[in-house]
Formats: C-alpha cells, sequence, structure tokens
C-alpha cells in the first residue's frame, strides 16, 4: 500500500504530448450556517474495485494547535480514511495541504506517465466539523480525450468539481 | 440463553439461569465512544451494562473488575477513571499504538446450588474455592461451569490483527472481516471457535442498535456452519450486537456437569 501512495500527488497523463495537461476544479460552496469550519477534502484516483492508485490532495487543519489535532478528523473522511488515509503516515508531501475557503480551487494533475491506461475514478470527499459529509465520484478512461472535461455536482459540501484536459 | 451476569453478592444458580431462557432480554454490551480513530494518541471512553435494550442502560452496570484492555503489541492497558453506577459502568482508555485494541469483559467460573437446612444454597467461585469449601460434597449440589465474555473492538489508524489470538476456552470470535472495517450493505463473515475449534452449529443473534426506537426488535438468527463461520449483511449504518450461546455437557471430577459458554461483541457497521 505504502509503495503505491508514493505516487501520491498526481500521477495522470500517458499519451499526451509535452504541455498538455489535466486539472481539476473542486468548488467549496458558501454556506450560510451559524457555525461555519472550512471542510476537510481528499482526492485520490482509484480503480473501479475501489482500490486505491493515487492520493490527489488531502486538506486538513495542520497549524495553530498542531498536526495531532488536526489528525483526530481525518478518520470523518470515511471512505478516504478506509480505501488510503489509515494507511499513510500523515502529513505525506505534495498532498496533504491546509484546508481551503469557499471557491473554486485548481489543482494540477500533469502531464504524468505513471498512470496505465484503463478505467479509473476520481473521488472527492468532504467532510466539515459540525457539517455533512459528501462524497462525488468522476468515472473516467485513461488517458483523456484532448480538450474533454467531465462534471459532477455535490449537492451540499462540495460544489462542481470537473475533471479537465487542457489543450497544449 | 441470556446470561444474567450477577451483581456482587448475589449468585445466580445454574437453575435460575435455565429458568431465565429466552424469556430474558437482559443483553450484556460494551460500547466505546467511537471505533475508528486517527491521529497518534486518542481517548476513548466505554460504557458497560446488563441492559433489555441496546444500548441504553437500563437494569445493571457491567462489573468492571472482569474487564481487560489488549493492545494492537498484545501487552494488556489499563483502563482509566473507571466508575460502576447502579445501572452502567464507564471506563476511559488512551489509545497510544496504532493498530486495534480488544475490550473485553467476563470470565470462567462455577455455579452450585443445593438443598441446606431446608434452604436453597447458591454458591459462585473457581475452581479453586469449589474444591477448598467441599461444594461437591453438598447434598443435591448441581454444579455448572461457565465461560463468558463481552467484547468489543477499536482501532487507532490502520486495523491490525494481533489481539485476535485465541485462548482455546469457550466461545470466542475469530473475525475474518475485521470487526472495525465493517460498512452497510457489505458482507461480513466472522468465525467462531468453541474450545479453540471451529463452533458448528452454534446460535448466533444479532441485534441492531437503538431498538427502543423501533417497534419491532428485528432480531436477526444465524447458526455458524461446519466452519464455525457466519457470514451476514449489515443493512444500516449502525452498532449492532452480536451474541453467541452453547450449552454441552462436560464434568468435573468424574460427575457430568453443564457446561455454558457465551461471547458477544459489539461493533458498528459505517455508511458506505
Amino acid at each position: 500500500m505504502r509503495s503505491i501512495l508514493t505516487l501520491a500527488g498526481l500521477t495522470l497523463a500517458a499519451g499526451h504530448a509535452a504541455g498538455e495537461g489535466v486539472e481539476l476544479e473542486i468548488e467549496i460552496p458558501r454556506l450560510d450556517v451559524a457555525e461555519y469550519h472550512r471542510p476537510y477534502v481528499a482526492v485520490w484516483v482509484a480503480r473501479p474495485d475501489h482500490s486505491v492508485v493515487s492520493n490527489v490532495a488531502v486538506w486538513y487543519q495542520q497549524e495553530s494547535r498542531g498536526a495531532e489535532e488536526g489528525e483526530t478528523w481525518l478518520k470523518d473522511l470515511r471512505q478516504w480514511w478506509r480505501r488510503a488515509g489509515r494507511s499513510l503516515d500523515m502529513p505525506v508531501d505534495g498532498v496533504s495541504g491546509p484546508t481551503q475557503a469557499p471557491g473554486k480551487h485548481t489543482i494540477d494533475l500533469g502531464p504524468n506517465t505513471d498512470l496505465e491506461p484503463g478505467d479509473y475514478q476520481l473521488v472527492v470527499e468532504a467532510a466539515r466539523e459540525v457539517g455533512g459529509r459528501e462524497l462525488v465520484t468522476i468515472p473516467f478512461s485513461w488517458p483523456l480525450a484532448e480538450g474533454t472535461s467531465s462534471t459532477a455536482e455535490g449537492e451540499r459540501e462540495l460544489g462542481t468539481v470537473i475533471l479537465r484536459s487542457t489543450a497544449p | 440463553m441470556k446470561l444474567n451476569l450477577p451483581k456482587a453478592g448475589a449468585c445466580l444458580t445454574a437453575a435460575a439461569l435455565i429458568a431465565a431462557g429466552t424469556a430474558s432480554a437482559h443483553r450484556a454490551w460494551m460500547l466505546p465512544s467511537t471505533f475508528t480513530l486517527s491521529g497518534d494518541e486518542q481517548w476513548i471512553t466505554v460504557d458497560g451494562a446488563i441492559s433489555n435494550n441496546l444500548f441504553t442502560p437500563n437494569h445493571v452496570a457491567m462489573r468492571l473488575d472482569g474487564v481487560t484492555v489488549t493492545g494492537p503489541d498484545g501487552a494488556a492497558v489499563e483502563i482509566q477513571n473507571a466508575s460502576s453506577g447502579e445501572i452502567r459502568s464507564a471506563f476511559d482508555v488512551l489509545l497510544d499504538q496504532q493498530g486495534t485494541y480488544r475490550l473485553s469483559s467476563g470470565g470462567a467460573g462455577y455455579f452450585a446450588s443445593w438443598q441446606e437446612d431446608g434452604e436453597r444454597k447458591r454458591w459462585r467461585g473457581t475452581a479453586e474455592t469449589l474444591a477448598a469449601e467441599g461444594i461437591e460434597q453438598k447434598p443435591d449440589v448441581e454444579i455448572s461451569r461457565t465461560v463468558r465474555r463481552t467484547e468489543t473492538f477499536v482501532t487507532l489508524g490502520a486495523p491490525s490483527d494481533g489481539v485476535f489470538a485465541t485462548e482455546g476456552t469457550g466461545l470466542e470470535l475469530k473475525p475474518v472481516t475485521h470487526p472495525n472495517d465493517i460498512y452497510a450493505s457489505e458482507e461480513v463473515s466472522f468465525q467462531f471457535l468453541l474450545d479453540g475449534a471451529p463452533a458448528e452449529g452454534v446460535s448466533i443473534e444479532l441485534v441492531r442498535g437503538h431498538d427502543r426506537y423501533r417497534d419491532v426488535e428485528g432480531a436477526v438468527e444465524l447458526t455458524t456452519d461446519a466452519d464455525g463461520m457466519v457470514t451476514f449483511t449489515p443493512d444500516t449504518a449502525a452498532p449492532y450486537w452480536m451474541s453467541a450461546e452453547h450449552e454441552s455437557e462436560g464434568s468435573l471430577n468424574g460427575q457430568p456437569i453443564a457446561v455454558r459458554t457465551s461471547y458477544v461483541v459489539t461493533f458498528e457497521a459505517l455508511p458506505f
């Protein structure tokens, strides 16, 4: 498990010409609630059988009260915790990051050359303190067709998630 | 049959235990505040009771003198802040190793009852006190042996299986599916052992928690197969209570006695 996850960070892009790439856009919705905490968010690439190919990002509270405090709630990213998190030593370079404010966030996923052609799913899971949890998936075939994008819509904790093959 | 764990000084006889039969809904359980945790070090608090409803204390507290906690490395872990109320006991455990902990309550012992001076005498003790007090020589004595365990498992970090080592006495659980890796709509397999060997034909009862909020308890009856295995699929994310019971004839110094053993495990199924 751990050796696989050293791919962590970003492993998409076989067969793409130099300059092409893949990016992911994640929208964290602005919520009108009395007590708002930024969500914990995990992003990973899985095979159809749910096994993890690559961790892309984990946004969680790492500062102020110390990483130990923040790691207490990592298990609330339930699917990610089951599939990947519990076997990792956090933080992971290139994957761990601080929680993000509401708005649209773009993650550059490539180019990379490690991902075998085949069917995968991109999974984005969000869990918010005194809030809810939501998981959205974008199935995709690798390599992506040039200039295409796939979209998934969250309903509560996530907004629009877009996986995009960028033009050269 | 539900074994009603007696409070100190109130020893149930074998006869009383039989009479209780399946009509008794007294269920022993331990419920940790959290089953699955992350981070370097975490506290859990655990409730223990014998109650009619799961997991609502409403009968008697679980005795804590038979509680043991085993860490991922197999070493004993001390319980902290232990307290026993009238209807619920509680204790805390500091988890500071990554892996799975076993929380176990119970023990093995003998029950006896006999007629003396026109009264029914009831006694409970160990093999040593049984011999020392000459219990076997009491008039019309009935003796039974009991091995019972009430367990639960919690995991800090990734699940491990070091705590699944069994003792080879009475009914024990040998998880196939890890008890901290159970999800609604996914099949679970557990193996039960009786005196260390696969326990065939053992009756298993599975009840989802929060039964006080349902009109129908909905207990599921299962029976172990030739390999001691049961499989089931929790349909709802919730805490669950599973109980296995078995009775057989044993012997004590050449005399037949009833041997009763029970195993209870509490676990949770998480939303997929």
